[in-house]
């Protein structure tokens, strides 16, 4: 494993950037403060961590409807995402794209989306562009175990194959399609187990393990950069919050939640890198800090923010249309 | 600019040839673009099993090579999608699908993916791609490989839609499609492949957006595209015979639609008849007609007409297929019921 110090600290701060904008967000949603709805990421930020660890601003992510931590993984300005989520001129996308199209190009992040399973084929469009100009990017398509059962992912995976293409599947299977469990909704023992039809390596990791997920990514996207084709790695974890919010959760007993608790992804890294001596507590704590003041800055900057203009209604719809 | 004949399908074989020599970026994917790919006879010796389901694309993979022109698997949505993924991170594909009724299983790509990306994301992205695909009934290919519904596609904001009807058409447009920077849904009539015309053997390039008059006329305005315009121009010819002086439109692309030269023309004729082979429910044919009633009802002498394909699937059997399809003989009798 490749991982400095100075790494270290940085996926540390992605997760509790991750966790607290995310619990942020969901207060913010119930004071009423957000339009429209929102899906959060928290209990999954090991996987958006461990995986664009490995990525550069020239790599390429699509995303799912659950899109906030890939976004803040592959380095989307914060106040920008924060206003998006208000829907201010500010936000990344002008206030035209919301919670569910988070988008930067510019940082490789091809757009969180509205659509499940839509992601596999676009991932194949930008690993295609790397191929076609035999660039070294790769393209990572994270996925749910809900989006693994739509045709597009099965469309996706094989032309990715039959094309060699630079990518990597992650499936993040947190356990529910919305409310229906994984193992009611999938054939499949392990989601992973699909790539042997594929002729694809296939993996099944911890997902709430950054360690186990950072090391299966480290492997699969070493592929993909030696031109050597796509793999599959699912992510087993959990998510705290429902689907949306609002979401009574009845799919999940007190149990199940204080299972997951107890295998929190951050608490768990925590444990791991303190144990090794390979962060101190002091060193922990000063990110915890900076990180609460950037979600709070970004709260005011979206608060301060302006509404669009009542005319981007009407723009940015081509390029150019006469 | 030397000229020559050529057909309607080595029109936009050129363009596709001619753009892809002038830029790099641009390659084409689809079900049998070449054929054979991976075949150590085929593909070694830079043979094609097709070139296409019709022919359109031979010799583009012999010139290109298999890197740029690439055969995929029946996966609708992994191509098309992937032609989304390749226009928003730097290339222009063009993604052929080979019959539009095919657009069912691949709907959502184009729709929900190559048509918002660049509104949702707030103008920071652009999907530089083109979509090539068949349209059109008289091939007896029955229900499930004939229909036309680009109104389907004009209907969509971010698409742009294209039919055109002569190979001049043909190369201009699909030039202008493939160097556009928005994704452009480019429509070819399969009875349409085989008809010549003359076309300049350079690059040039016809805006979309912009109709062409096909023929001059004062007496009764005739709008229409495609295969309907050759159609609606032998109609006018047999009115002609009976004195009746025909001005024939041909929008070639619907989205952008050139709504000046529809009204121009209304305003001098005082009458409509909109030549559409689409199925009629909200389709182009009602647009047309809902605008000049919006924008040019003063103007008219008599009430719009509209000629397109009942509300009904394409049926097989040639005998019920010839009906389906707009007639000559229907566009004179509606021209000449203007008149009485």
């Amino acid at each position: 494993m490749s991982l400095t110090s100075e790494k270290m600290i940085d996926v540390y701060e992605t997760m509790v950037k991750i966790r607290m904008f995310e619990d942020r967000v969901a207060k913010l949603f119930a004071e009423g403060e957000l339009p429209g709805f929102v899906h959060l990421y928290a209990g999954e930020e090991a996987i958006a961590a461990g995986v664009c660890a490995h990525l550069t601003d020239r790599d390429y992510i699509t995303s799912t409807h659950r899109g906030h931590g890939h976004c803040i993984a592959k380095g989307v300005d914060i106040n920008a995402m924060m206003a998006e989520v208000y829907g201010r001129g500010t936000g990344a996308c002008k206030g035209k794209g919301g919670s569910m199209h988070i988008a930067d190009v510019d940082k490789g992040m091809l757009g969180a989306n509205g659509i499940v399973g839509a992601g596999g084929p676009l991932a194949c469009g930008s690993g295609l562009m790397a191929k076609t100009l035999g660039t070294d990017q790769v393209t990572v398509c994270f996925f749910g175990d809900g989006a693994a059962e739509q045709g597009t992912m099965h469309e996706a995976m094989n032309l990715a194959c039959c094309w060699a293409l630079p990518l990597v599947f992650v499936c993040e299977n947190n356990g529910f399609a919305e409310t229906t469990p994984c193992v009611y909704h999938c054939s499949a023992k392990n989601i992973s187990d699909r790539g042997v039809a594929y002729d694809m390596p296939g993996v099944t990791v911890d997902g709430t393990d950054f360690f186990a997920v950072y090391e299966a990514a480290e492997e699969a996207i070493g592929r993909a950069r030696r031109g050597e084709g796509p793999s599959l790695v699912e992510c087993r974890g959990f998510r705290y919050y429902g689907h949306f919010e609002g979401d009574a959760m009845l799919y999940f007993t007190e149990e199940d939640k204080e299972r997951n608790r107890a295998r929190d992804p951050i608490e768990n890294f925590k444990k791991r890198a303190l144990e090794r001596g390979l962060l101190t507590e002091a060193a922990l704590t000063e990110v915890d800090t900076k990180v609460a003041r950037i979600i709070e800055d970004a709260v005011e900057f979206a608060k301060e923010s302006a509404w669009p203009a009542p005319e981007e209604v009407f723009t940015d719809v081509y390029v150019k249309y006469p | 600019m030397a000229t020559r004949t050529i057909t309607f399908r080595e029109a936009i074989n050129e363009a596709m040839r001619l753009e892809m020599r002038r830029d790099p970026t641009v390659i084409l994917f689809g079900e049998d673009v070449a054929g054979g790919a991976s075949l150590p006879h085929m593909e070694g010796e830079n043979k094609e099993a097709w070139g296409g389901v019709l022919g359109v694309s031979t010799g583009l993979a012999a010139e290109f090579g298999r890197n740029r022109v690439l055969d995929t698997p029946i996966s609708e949505s992994a191509f098309i999608g992937a032609a989304v993924g390749a226009a928003s991170t730097g290339l222009r594909p063009i993604a052929e699908l080979m019959f539009v009724d095919f657009f069912g299983v691949c709907f959502d790509q184009i729709f929900n993916q190559g048509a918002k990306l660049r509104y949702m994301f707030g103008g920071k992205a652009q999907v530089p791609m083109v979509i090539r695909s068949m349209i059109g009934a008289g091939f007896r290919a029955a229900a499930q490989h004939s229909e036309c519904l680009y109104s389907i596609f004009a209907h969509i904001p971010g698409l742009k839609t294209v039919v055109p009807s002569t190979p001049y058409d043909a190369k201009g447009l699909l030039s202008s499609a493939i160097r556009d920077n928005d994704p452009v849904i480019f429509f070819e009539h399969k009875l349409l492949y085989d008809t010549e015309g003359e076309v300049p053997e350079d690059n040039y390039t016809i805006p979309l957006g912009v109709a062409d008059i096909k023929r001059k006329g004062k007496e009764v305005t005739i709008v229409t595209l495609g295969r309907m315009v050759h159609f609606s121009l032998e109609a006018a010819e047999k009115l002609a015979a009976d004195g009746i002086d025909v001005e024939v439109v041909d929008l070639r692309s619907i989205s952008p639609m050139d709504e000046d030269a529809v009204l121009t023309s209304v305003k001098k004729t005082h009458s409509l008849v909109v030549v559409d082979e689409d199925n009629p429910r909200c389709s182009l044919a009602t647009d047309v007609v809902a605008l000049v009633a919006d924008q040019a009802f003063d103007y008219l002498d008599a009430p719009c007409k509209m000629i397109t394909a009942p509300h009904t699937p394409v049926p097989f059997s040639p005998t019920l297929e010839d009906v389906y399809i707009p007639s000559v003989d229907t566009i004179v009798s509606t021209v000449k019921s203007l008149r009485k």
